[in-house]
């Protein structure tokens, strides 16, 4: 895991950039000629490099591009579809083959990254919000916040992620992207709640916060301006880790017939509806959404991995 | 090591306490939001008044907290809790005591939880083990890539291909003449009450795929840190076989970490038993969970759910004891 205690602040998405007098440079680490030397540019000049990280961003860019932009990708509707193609295999103008249905089995694909990614993208989203914020109160006021946001934590987590998300979504009748995401959130949260607690805790008794406190600096500024910079590394390789997870969550639900459902498609839809028919000589029903999935997640995976590793000073 | 298993105990409880009180508030808002399941029991029927007040007694939901939007319903809770500990789990629709389905499903579970572990223990260590002590050549990169491919697999899928390999394989094994009745009960999609072993083997090696990379890249990282150490340094410095200051010396103190990962990945384990016996048609509690979630049969359910989570939160207090056994900085702290 990420040392946050030698991470120095850096200008991240969403969070201002320090001024460099008020972060001191780390402890330890030797002074260093480059003027934009914070862990961020030096994981940045080390990620660019890493050719495992960049296949992985470009996969991940793509398969964002998908969702978001379905249409660049096919110009095929995915709805229209000719019942007496049904299920035929891949042919020079549809590479994909056909759906049981006779669908356009490329188009099915693309249009069906949608709601995967929303899925994912969207319980990621919130869970590392809910866990982020939580994780700060408890890391950083401790005493009664922290006991009560960590036995709740606990608590939390003493159910089983699988378990919980099939129970929360036996009981409810809709079962759509926001359901779906809803409970991912539930049983989700906690994780990333104990990993910025932990950050946050390495990061709160550091010489640079002690001295912004003694400078009469308010809670809300330490911890937007120096906490937060210099303990949020290890959330955002858990968030890009959590992002495949959540991939892979959504099919299994959607398998398990409490996840999403036609006539939405998604990866977990077509693996569903695939795995019937590949027993009866249609592999590429199930091969082709499972090829796109397992990139995916892959992928998501991957990138986690390398940032990880390129924020970790140790292995430096 | 008394007082720290006293001081876990008392964290344990009001956690274990906490845990299903939320799972039962799960249920209780299920329930207010979306009617009362009792009407479930009925399908397309519509019941007397009568009728449905009788049903909802028998199913132990006419509490008008139900009805009650966001009331946590605490009385009910504790009646409910009351209930589970003298071991009464309900009934499911049909009469059958939800101890009963337990009672079957079960020893089934625990056959393939505990092979699945075994699988996970002796694998994982191996591999992570084989990576671990050959940093950065060949077998590193084998184990570095097949982790991250079984991790990034659901385990619905792995289980379907296993499925598709089985076909193809018993195929040729009819081909060639050489299916015996022995192999082909290992060799199986389906579970065989003749072959309670045998026949699942297979499905364990599936379970255990996500928790076995786990831990293999845990006893990896952990085994290539440790072997850094100064005290390995004057294990071989003294001159001990590589042989004793690896099995001996690294890989001993590198399984701690593993050890506390065993706990949560239990949790994982379960989860893949309620995917990995819906595939292979296993009749254990897992299967039995997701066929009553896709009949709405909440009475069924929700004590199933419950039960698991109270066994996987026994196994954890049992490992963080263990853990406290293991690594004497733990339970002096």
């Amino acid at each position: 895991m990420t040392d946050p205690t030698q991470i120095s602040a850096g200008p991240t998405q969403g969070v201002p950039s320090a001024p460099s007098a008020e972060t001191a440079p780390p402890p330890g680490s030797a002074p260093q000629k480059e003027r934009n030397a914070s862990l961020w540019a030096d994981a940045g000049r080390e990620l660019i490099r890493n050719p495992v990280f960049v296949i992985s961003t470009i996969v991940v860019l793509l398969v964002m591009s998908m969702a978001l932009l379905p249409w660049l990708w096919t110009s095929t509707d995915p709805t229209q579809c000719e019942i007496n193609f049904g299920k035929d295999r891949p042919t020079a103008g549809h590479i994909f083959g056909f759906s049981i249905q006779g669908c356009d089995y490329y188009a099915q694909a693309i249009y069906g990254s949608g709601p995967s990614i929303a899925v994912a993208v969207l319980a990621t989203l919130g869970s590392t919000l809910i866990g982020g914020i939580t994780g700060i109160l408890a890391g950083y006021y401790g005493r009664w916040v922290d006991a009560v946001i960590s036995r709740f934590t606990d608590m939390v987590l003493g159910i089983p992620f699988l378990l919980g998300t099939l129970t929360l979504l036996s009981l409810v009748p809709l079962r759509n992207v926001y359901t779906v995401v809803l409970a991912l959130i539930a049983l989700g949260w906690p994780t990333t709640t104990r990993i910025m607690r932990a950050s946050v805790i390495a990061t709160r008794n550091m010489d640079y916060v002690q001295a912004a406190r003694s400078l009469g600096a308010s809670d809300m500024r330490i911890i937007f301006r120096h906490v937060l910079p210099n303990a949020i590394a290890p959330v955002i390789v858990v968030a890009t880790i959590a992002l495949g997870a959540y991939v892979g969550a959504e099919a299994t639900l959607t398998f398990l017939g409490v996840g999403l459902r036609p006539p939405t498609v998604s990866w977990g839809v077509m693996i569903d509806q695939g795995t019937e028919w590949v027993l009866s000589g249609v592999p590429h029903l199930l091969l082709v959404p499972v090829g796109f999935l397992v990139a995916t997640v892959l992928s998501f995976i991957l990138m986690g991995d390398a940032l990880r590793d390129a924020l970790d000073p140790k292995l430096r | 090591m008394g007082r720290y298993v006293i001081r876990r105990l008392l964290q344990f409880i009001p956690t274990l306490i906490g845990s299903v009180f939320l799972l039962h508030y799960i249920v209780v808002l299920g329930i207010q939001f979306r009617g009362n399941p009792a009407r479930a029991f009925f399908g397309d029927r519509t019941p007397s008044p009568e009728m449905l007040e009788a049903v909802k007694r028998l199913f132990n939901t006419d509490d008008p907290c139900l009805s009650r939007t966001g009331d946590p319903c605490v009385a009910l809770f504790v009646e409910r809790v009351g209930n589970l500990a003298v071991g009464d789990f309900g009934t499911d629709y049909n009469g059958r005591a939800v101890t009963e389905i337990i009672g079957d499903a079960l020893p089934v579970t625990v056959r393939l939880a505990l092979m699945a572990i075994v699988i996970q223990i002796l694998i994982g260590i191996f591999a992570g083990a084989l990576a671990g002590l050959r940093g950065g050549g060949f077998w590193d990169y084998v184990v570095k890539i097949s982790t991250v491919l079984l991790i990034s697999v659901p385990i619905f899928v792995l289980g379907r291909f296993v499925q598709l390999g089985i076909v193809e394989v018993v195929q040729w094994l009819r081909g060639e003449d050489l299916a015996s009745p022995a192999l082909l009960s290992v060799i199986t999609v389906t579970y065989k009450v003749s072959a309670p072993w045998a026949s699942l083997i297979v499905p364990a090696f599936v379970l255990a795929s996500v928790g076995l990379a786990t831990t293999a890249r845990l006893t990896r990282t952990s085994l290539m840190e440790n072997l850094r150490g100064d005290y390995v340094r004057t294990a071989v410095a003294k001159g001990l076989p590589r042989r004793r200051v690896v099995g001996v010396h690294t890989l001993r103190n590198s399984l701690i970490p593993v050890v506390t990962d065993l706990g949560l990945s239990f949790g994982v384990l379960l989860g893949g038993a309620v995917v990995t016996e819906t595939i292979f048609n296993i009749p254990g509690i897992g299967s039995e969970i997701v066929e009553a979630v896709q009949r709405n049969e909440g009475p069924v359910t929700v004590p199933l759910v419950t039960f698991l989570v109270i066994i996987y939160l026994f196994v954890n207090l049992l490992v963080d004891v263990l853990y406290a056994v293991l690594d004497p900085r733990i339970r002096l702290d």
